[in-house]
This record gives structure tokens, C-alpha cells and sequence, in this order.
């Protein structure tokens, strides 16, 4: 069979099982575009190359699978960095695929040419240019094997226009690599775990993407039950353990409830799975935990030992050592520990005093919970509104909040939310956002509306950049800069010029049953709440200190 | 004692983005790289290089980065390496001549 580039390229994507690509097209990328005609792939036109990438993200975030963007060169690449980019530090599996101009041009400074391999080498788990069509053949597997296996993160397949357009002859097909297995942990290291265990009095769990990546919740759940360890997630965490289980404390860190931060601060074992020391969740490194020592688990051996030094280091699958941890310990009630614990959770309420403020953004939250479908995904976006969403908004399982950890990217939410959608038609996706984080974004409303997607585009508008309007107030002397927007858009009234339905909330109304109307109506909706630029997120780290030094309750 | 700085040896895939891999991680994590011998080995598909970098407590974390590079092969500690390889490197006069000092580092 003659194929040119392109055609197997759009084949052994198919072939690996993918249904659905996000992209936009452009002179680099024609022959892909050309090869889609024939195909049984459903192209997602968006209206931005990053609304493209999050749209992927927004696929593979809510379903753990590997999704594929497509970009021409130039802009269409500089424009998909900061999606490829959030994919790494989040560890999300995506392939981007992008044209670049003909590989006999490169180096020439040709039309929309850019250095795609040079720019995406640091944020990309690993990337590719293609110098020939048979190339293709093997490059694709790796590229997908690559993205899956380990810990998961973004790939990056330049492919030149010539090489697009190249015939060869092809007579077998690569099949797609198969996971290995990762080696099992040993069984010496599990014993060292558990007699730590054993020997601790005040253990805690501090987990996190690595335990959704690794399938791991239940066993996660059995073993805190048997053992009785109290459990913090971090942000990307959040689903790997239900957050109405007695022994869930919620996120710690910068933004963790007190009780949660203290709690850490007076255990003597963290079991660490599937984290990375990230210094939004352990504040200064040098004062976390430092009565504490550390069993630190993950499949990424750069990530043990790189910010904090670990008592017993196990690289390997974050389940496997559940698994094992679970088997060979006995179950304990630590009953003076759980004791110690509640008491912290009594002594330091979250957002105390807030029970009578209906538009208080948390009592929103809560609102909007005790209407929305349970089984909803929830998206969002960067800034106060997240970390309001992270610390108060129920999550119960994994993959049903997709939000932006790592790189904090504003504009994450929209699209991310149109990919779940794409993924999940039988869901709802309620996409909490800013006034500030849906501008970044929202031309993807047009995506949006093309496809007529179930999503409720909640946004929470305080007329500012509200998470760093806060840092001013309580950091830099309340002087105000470059936070306040000087103009506010009508969003409503936006939405209605993409097609989108609206609703402009006001609390004067009976807003709970209005809210309720529009988020059980079928379809798509973007709803603006005016909140108050006056509420903080509480309680806050103080800026380098350790996690157990907190403002606000 | 413990020597100042270390080479690593790496065997690496051979094309033309390799070289940029390397040196992009040392520069994106803030790995100080004192000096680097390089060359395609066998029948070209691979090349090795020597990686002088210091000996502190970030080699440790040096290591298990270039390690997961996909287009690393084979990573070696050497502890003990002839220095003359990479001591004259910005001495004026005495120029490096590749072919002798490559020899004397294997």
C-alpha cells in the first residue's frame, strides 16, 4: 500500500484507538488536514491553538487516555506551548502533532518557521522532528508509549511538510507498544514501610496525582480505613479520596485548612504517594514536618529526594505499594491520633462565620454542590475561585476535577471543560471560572457552542484579579496595581453572541431556585454571579514560611 | 578526599536535537556543566559524551534527570578520569586538540 506521511500518520492514530482531535489548521499542517478527509476521526475545530491543547487536556484529564492536538508551525506552535507546557507539570498524556515547513526549508527562516523542537524541549516529556516518512512508523508508537508509561506527560511530533507528503510503501503496521509492567517493589522495602508504620504513633497520608494516574483510590481508601490514617491530597489529588470520608483532610498547604497544616506538623510519619513536594503544598521545605519522618513513594525516581530528603525512598507504582502496604499491615484503631486530629479540626473551623452570608463565593459553592447532578466533572479555572473550589467543593472521585495545578494557567478551565464534555456527553461539566481567568479563553465559547455541549460556564465575577489582588492586601502594603479591571464585560450578554444561553444572577431574586433551573436544564449555559472583591481565600502560609505558620481562619 | 567535580558518561541516540537535550536540561534545572568531550561512536547511531559537573548534592538529582531522558542509553559515574581532558578548555596557548585529549579520556 502507498501512503504518503500524512496518511499514516492520521492511520496510526487511528489504529491506537483515537477518536477525537482537537486543532486548527494552517499552510504547515495541509496534508494532516487533507489526510482527516477520509478518516473516522472527529476533528474539534477550536478558535486558538491553547484552546486546542486544553481541549486535549480536557479529554485526557477526565479519562486518563492519551489525547492528541494538532498545531500548523509558527504561531500555531507558540500558541500551543503553554497547553504542552501545563500537560508536563500536570502530568497529563497527550500527543501534540505539529506541521512544520518542509525539512529542505528549515533553517532558512521560511514563513511561519520556528524552532518547535528547540522551544518545546523543556516541557515536553520527550519530543520528535520527523526527518522521513518511515520514520513515522516507529516514531508514533514510541511517542504514544512515551506519554503513557511511567509517569505520564505530553509529547511533541514535529513533522515537516515534505515528510507529510512523502509516499512510501508500507506493508506491516506498527502495533501500539504495550505498558511494561512496572517491576513489582520489593518486598523488603514494604517491610521497612510497614514496621514504620507500625512504629508511628501520628501518621498521616499525603497523596496525590500519582495515585489517579495509578488507579489507586480504592485500595488508597482500605488502607487508611485499616490503618486509620488521616488522609491530605494535594491539588492534583483532589478525587483520589472521597472528601466526605471521616478521615479526608481536605488539601494542605498554602491554602489547606489549619487544622490540616497543624496535623502535619505534629505526625511523625508521612507516607508520601504519588506527590512531588510541590512548594505550593509544603510551604518551606526546611520547616515541613520536621518531627516527621518521610516514606516517600513514586514511579519518577528524580521526584524522591529533589526537594526534601526521605527516610525510605521506593520508586515504583503508587497501587503496587498500596497494595502491599495494605496486605502485610495490621489494622489499628490510633484512636488518641484521630482524637488529636478532630480536636484540631474543632479548634480551627474553615471560613467560620461566614453561615449567613449567602454570597459569600464558599456558601455559593456549597449552594451550586447541593443543586448540581453529584456525578457532575467539575472544571476550573486559576485564581481564588479554584482554591475556593478546592477547599470547599466536595470532590468524590477521581478524574472529576480537572483543574490547573502545576502551571496555573488562567484559560485552563473553558476549554478543559469542552474536552470533558466531548469525552463524558452523558455528564454534566460545570466549569467554575473568574472574570479575569474566562477572558483568557473565551473565544472557545464558539467550540462551545458548535457542538452544543452540556457545560455550565459558572463565573464568579469580582471585577478583579482577585488571588492577586489578595497577595497585595495582605503582602504588599494594600497597594493596589494592575488588579482591578477598569471595564467589566457584559458576560451574559457575550454568551448570547456565541449562541450560548446566560443568566446575569442577582441575590435579590429567589437565586436558588433560579440556579437550580439553569443547571438542571439540558444544555449549555454560562452563568455570571457578582461576588464581593473583598473576600480572601483563608486561611494563607505566609510567604516562606513553614505550612504550620497560617493567617486567617 | 572527595574530588571537586565528576564526569558522567553518556551513550545517547545520534541526531541532530540530542546535544540541545543535554545541555537544556542542565540549563532548565540549574545543573552547573564545567565541560563537555563528545562524539558519534560505532556506526553512528549513538553518541557518547563525557559531562564534567561538579561533585555536590545536587549530582544525585543530575543523574536521575539525565537518566529518564529517552534519548539516554547508558549512564556512568566516573570517579576516577584523566583531567588533562578538560583542564586546558579556555587556556590560552594551549589550545585543545580533540583527537589526543578524546584518546587519553578512554
Amino acid at each position: 500500500m502507498k501512503l504518503n506521511g500524512a496518511e499514516i500518520t492520521i492511520k496510526l492514530l487511528e489504529q491506537f484507538g483515537i477518536k477525537t482531535i482537537a486543532g486548527i489548521p494552517g499552510g504547515a499542517n495541509l496534508p494532516l488536514y487533507h489526510a482527516l478527509n477520509k478518516s473516522s476521526i472527529q476533528h474539534i475545530l477550536a478558535r486558538h491553538e491553547q484552546g486546542a491543547g486544553f481541549i486535549a487536556q480536557g479529554m485526557a484529564r477526565s479519562t486518563g487516555e492519551t489525547a492528541v492536538c494538532l498545531a500548523t508551525s509558527g504561531p500555531g506552535v507558540t500558541n500551543l506551548i503553554t497547553a504542552i507546557a501545563d500537560a508536563k507539570l500536570d502530568s497529563v498524556p497527550m500527543v501534540a502533532i505539529t506541521g512544520q515547513i518542509a525539512y529542505s526549508m528549515v533553517g532558512s527562516d521560511a514563513f511561519q518557521e520556528i524552532d518547535t523542537y528547540g522551544i518545546t524541549l523543556g516541557i515536553t516529556k520527550h519530543n520528535f522532528l520527523v526527518r522521513s516518512a518511515a520514520e513515522l512508523l516507529s516514531i508514533i508508537p514510541e511517542a504514544f508509549y512515551i506519554a503513557e508509561s511511567g509517569r505520564p506527560g505530553p509529547v511533541l511530533i514535529d513533522i515537516p511538510k515534505d515528510v507529510q507528503k512523502e509516499i512510501i510503501e508500507i506493508n506491516h503496521w506498527p502495533k501500539k507498544r504495550p505498558l511494561q509492567r512496572e517491576e513489582s517493589i520489593s518486598s523488603d522495602m514494604i517491610e521497612q514501610a510497614v514496621n514504620m508504620l507500625r512504629e508511628a504513633k501520628k501518621p498521616v497520608l499525603y497523596v496525590g496525582g500519582g495515585i489517579i494516574s495509578s488507579q489507586g483510590t480504592d485500595i488508597l481508601i482500605t488502607l487508611a480505613h485499616k490503618n486509620n490514617i488521616p488522609v491530605a491530597t494535594t491539588l492534583m489529588g483532589l478525587g483520589s479520596y472521597p472528601s466526605d470520608d471521616e478521615l479526608f483532610m481536605g488539601i494542605l498547604g498554602m491554602h489547606g485548612a489549619k487544622y490540616t497544616n497543624y496535623a502535619f506538623y505534629e505526625s511523625d510519619l508521612i507516607l508520601a504517594i504519588g506527590v512531588r513536594f510541590d512548594d505550593r503544598a509544603i510551604g518551606n521545605a526546611n520547616e515541613f514536618c520536621k518531627n516527621a519522618k518521610i516514606i516517600h513513594v513514586d514511579i519518577d525516581p528524580s521526584e524522591i529526594n529533589k526537594v526534601k530528603q526521605a527516610s525510605l525512598c521506593i520508586e515504583g507504582d503508587a497501587k503496587d505499594a498500596l497494595e502491599q502496604i495494605t496486605l502485610m499491615i495490621e489494622e489499628n484503631d490510633r484512636k488518641e491520633w484521630l482524637n488529636r486530629v478532630k480536636t484540631l479540626k474543632t479548634e480551627n473551623p474553615l471560613y467560620a462565620g461566614i453561615e449567613n452570608i449567602p454570597e459569600h463565593p464558599v456558601n455559593i459553592l456549597k449552594t451550586i454542590y447541593d443543586i448540581a447532578d453529584k456525578d457532575a466533572i467539575i472544571c476550573t479555572d486559576v485564581g481564588q475561585h479554584q482554591m475556593w473550589v478546592a477547599q470547599c467543593y466536595p470532590i468524590h472521585k477521581p478524574r472529576t476535577l480537572l483543574t490547573s495545578s502545576g502551571l496555573g494557567t488562567m484559560g485552563f478551565g473553558l476549554p478543559a471543560a469542552i474536552g470533558a464534555a466531548l469525552e463524558n456527553p452523558d455528564k454534566t461539566i460545570i466549569c467554575f471560572t473568574g472574570d479575569g481567568s474566562i477572558l483568557m479563553n473565551i473565544q472557545e465559547l464558539a467550540t462551545m457552542a458548535d457542538f452544543k455541549l452540556n457545560i455550565k460556564v459558572i463565573i464568579l465575577n469580582n471585577g478583579h484579579l482577585g488571588l492577586v489582588r489578595q497577595l497585595q492586601e495582605m503582602f504588599y502594603d494594600k497597594k493596589y496595581i494592575a488588579t482591578k479591571f477598569m471595564t467589566n464585560p457584559d458576560f451574559p450578554m457575550i454568551a448570547k453572541g456565541f449562541g450560548i444561553n446566560s443568566y446575569d444572577l442577582s441575590f435579590e431574586e429567589d437565586y436558588v431556585s433560579k440556579l437550580k433551573e439553569l443547571l438542571t436544564n439540558e444544555g449549555g449555559c454560562l452563568i455570571n454571579i457578582p461576588t464581593d472583591s473583598n473576600e480572601l481565600v483563608l486561611p494563607i502560609v505566609s510567604p516562606g514560611s513553614g505550612n504550620h505558620v497560617m493567617i486567617g481562619a | 578526599m572527595k574530588k571537586r567535580n565528576v564526569v558522567i558518561k553518556l551513550i545517547v541516540n545520534n541526531h541532530p536535537g540530542v546535544m540541545a537535550r543535554i545541555t537544556g536540561l542542565f540549563s532548565r534545572r540549574a545543573f552547573n556543566l564545567e565541560g563537555i568531550l563528545c562524539g558519534v561512536i560505532g556506526d553512528g547511531t549513538h553518541s557518547k559524551m563525557y559531562l564534567l559537573v561538579n561533585n555536590d548534592d545536587r549530582l544525585e538529582q543530575i543523574l536521575k534527570q539525565v537518566n529518564k531522558l529517552y534519548d539516554v542509553v547508558e549512564v556512568t559515574l566516573l570517579d576516577q578520569y584523566n583531567e588533562d581532558a578538560f583542564s586546558h578548555i579556555g587556556e590560552v596557548g594551549r589550545e585543545i586538540q580533540p583527537e589526543i585529549q578524546l584518546r587519553k579520556a578512554q
